[in-house]
């Protein structure tokens, strides 16, 4: 065992580690910096984890405006009910105090690759040896025709938890007696593929105990979706006649809405609708397009330690990146900023780098006590991000097995945020 | 259960309660000895016991909640003693019929036995190792909780915990590194053993589990050991 390990640390990472590291320290402003953009799954986890293991000897700043995260995985059950606001709330306090991280509540406006500088909205300039950008998702202007940012208060995107979220679930509790809510469900490749149908089940279970005589109807640009088979079942069984699903055979693709007259029309057809959620095509957070390290949407990265195709120094984590195989989602971003913490520190001080391994699994919540999942593991090859194995809940499972995997979700929840913030 | 059969089985109750001897007034030894299965994954009870996953079980009754020596409770099991939980029937009733509700965020990861003749019959069983700790059978099957048939030569593997160190942070993503569990079990300070047989009975789909299986499908035995090893580290 002993002698495998020293083959895989003998040939690969270990050895370029320790070729890189003196070029840093011989810089001469002492201990390495790095710089975190993002408190999110990636970017708080990434922070955690090099500032943890490193004790010290790295500098790490973490560029977040938010004070508060609120996060976006088991938001869809605040709008159920099931979590209260707060639930989903998580502050930086623990990683400043306990590890020593440099946590910034600012907007990271630019970043000099040259000069190696991040420039924040305050003015501020923070240097670094290695850059992580773990930014999240931003939108794509005009994807969706009629809507836009401006929008966003009459038909909410929903799609970064917190005030959004806050704003939609109050316009559901407002709808009139039988009245008609209404998704915009995104094209591929957007953050967490279940995360519409989760949240068309939540506000069905929502409707179903307040407004019973109320609609759903679904435009959706895409033929097929996550769990497809999962979500149909239990709305077949929990929601029965309530949601219309519109799929790209049936014109969901081809989709306006005017806000100010909260009209949406699908393939020619309008409907008057009492709330509308519009989630808009994605691409990656804006700062990783003003560090020019984005082809297109996304930002291409190498799998092996989640850097970038355009900056070795320049590393991109989570919904933002290119990454080959795996969902966009949380716990992927927290997977790949621990394989990204491990190549970074031993980039910088020469530690050991292991060999990259992922893995992802989904929870989503249909009805009450009724969760199913998605997973698979994955490995890092020459060319992506590969997914080995996976599995995926069974219809037609029995009740425990569903009521199990929503507790499993509860546990997971508690795990994935202590493992980003205490 | 039908009306009449729980009326007769109630019947049952009164008249062994009143023509039994005290140690099995509560229940049937012997069916609690086969309920026993459902808690042996963590807990030994009689002749040799030791702890493994969870303390073993000898004495428990009229102990204090976390008072048994050598064992690493959780914080929540070790406040619940100090503010006075001590296991009587009444208390270990409750607590076998939903661990969390009776003491939360401990690292018993059991979802609790339904059935009040089960408990009743359970604690029976237990109560033989407590009462009457000397005249433990010395032909009873210990119940252990490391059945298997794994080879020898896998189970002598040491772990690196260095390498167990970095491989954990998969594992930490749902299971929690202080060792509370809340829908997903708790996986420190296990017996390095318990935690080589309970992977590869994952790797080999012998435990249900399918994230499980999933991910201790990918790991060579070495990586299995470093895990063992780094887990049992924990605080």
């Amino acid at each position: 065992m002993k002698l495998n390990r020293r083959v895989f640390l003998g040939t690969g990472a270990a050895a370029a580690a320790s070729l890189s590291a003196p070029n840093v320290l011989a810089d001469g402003h002492g201990k390495p910096r790095v710089v975190v953009i993002g408190g999110g799954a990636g970017g708080a986890t990434a922070a955690r984890y090099i500032a943890k293991d490193s004790k010290g000897a790295i500098d790490v700043t973490l560029v977040e405006p938010s004070r508060t995260y609120f996060s976006c995985f088991f938001s869809n059950l605040y709008l159920g009910g099931f979590k209260e606001i707060d639930d989903l709330g998580h502050t930086y306090g623990t990683l400043a105090a306990k590890y020593g991280i440099n946590v910034v509540h600012d907007w990271a406006v630019d970043v000099d690759r040259d000069g190696k500088t991040v420039t924040l909205a305050g003015g501020g300039q923070l240097p670094y040896d290695k850059l992580i950008l773990s930014p999240g998702i931003d939108f794509v202007d005009g994807s969706v025709e009629g809507w836009s940012l401006a929008a966003q208060n009459a038909m909410p995107h929903a799609y970064k938890a917190g005030s959004q979220t806050e704003l939609l679930k109050a316009q559901i509790a407002a709808m009139p007696e039988g009245g008609v809510f209404a998704m915009v469900a995104p094209p591929n490749p957007y953050r967490c593929p279940p995360g519409p149908y989760e949240r068309i089940s939540m506000v069905a279970h929502t409707l179903r105990a307040n407004n019973p005589t109320a609609k759903i109807i679904v435009a959706d640009p895409k033929p097929k979706f996550s769990k497809m088979g999962l979500f149909q079942e239990g709305w077949a069984d929990h929601y029965e006649g309530m949601i219309d699903w519109i799929g790209e055979e049936f014109g969901g693709g081809d989709v306006s809405v005017d806000p100010s007259a909260m009209t949406v029309t699908i393939d020619g057809e309008e409907t008057k609708v009492d709330a509308c959620n519009v989630i808009p095509a994605q691409k990656a957070g804006r700062i990783a397009e003003m560090a020019g390290v984005t082809d297109g949407n996304w930002a291409p990265v190498n799998a092996i330690d989640m850097s970038t195709k355009a900056d070795a120094d320049v590393h991109v984590l989570g919904d933002a990146s290119m990454q080959g195989d795996m969902p966009k989602s949380g716990f992927a971003a927290n997977s790949q900023a621990k394989v990204c913490a491990n190549a970074v520190r031993g980039a910088l001080t020469g530690s050991k780098v292991f060999p990259a391994k992922f893995t992802n699994t989904c929870w989503s919540l249909i009805d009450a006590n009724d969760g199913v999942k998605v997973g698979a593991t994955y490995e890092a090859t020459d060319e992506k991000i590969a997914k080995v194995d996976g599995f995926i809940s069974q219809t037609g499972e029995d009740s425990a097995t569903r009521k199990a995997t929503y507790e499993e979700s509860e546990g997971w929840y508690a795990g994935i945020t202590a493992d980003m913030f205490s | 259960m039908g009306r009449g059969y729980r009326h007769l089985l109630a019947a049952i109750v009164v008249i062994l309660t009143a023509t039994m001897a005290p140690a099995v007034e509560t229940g049937d030894a012997e069916k609690g000895a086969k309920l026993f299965s459902k808690c042996k994954g963590c807990h030994e009870v009689g002749k040799d016991a030791t702890d493994r996953i969870g303390p073993h079980l000898n004495g428990i009754f009229g102990r204090e909640a976390a008072a048994h020596d050598g064992y690493a409770y959780s914080k929540s099991m070790r406040r619940a003693g100090v503010d006075g939980l001590i296991w009587t029937a009444e208390t270990l009733d409750a607590y076998i019929e939903n661990p969390r509700a009776l003491v939360s965020k401990t690292r018993m990861s059991f979802r609790g036995m339904k059935d009040p003749q089960d408990r009743a019959d359970l604690m029976a069983y237990l109560r033989v190792y407590s009462d009457n700790p000397a005249d433990i059978p010395e032909a009873e099957p210990t119940a252990r909780g490391t059945d298997h048939d794994l080879d020898p030569a896998i189970l002598a593997l040491k772990g690196d915990p260095e390498y167990g160190e970095y491989l954990s942070s998969e594992c930490l993503t749902c299971h929690q590194s202080d060792g509370s569990a809340e829908g997903i079990p708790s996986i420190t300070r296990w017996p390095e053993e318990d935690f080589v047989i309970a992977m590869h009975a994952y790797k080999r789909k012998l435990r249900p589990h399918p994230v499980m299986q999933m991910m201790a499908g990918r790991l060579n035995d070495e990586e299995i050991a470093a895990l063992a090893a780094y887990f049992k580290s924990l605080d």
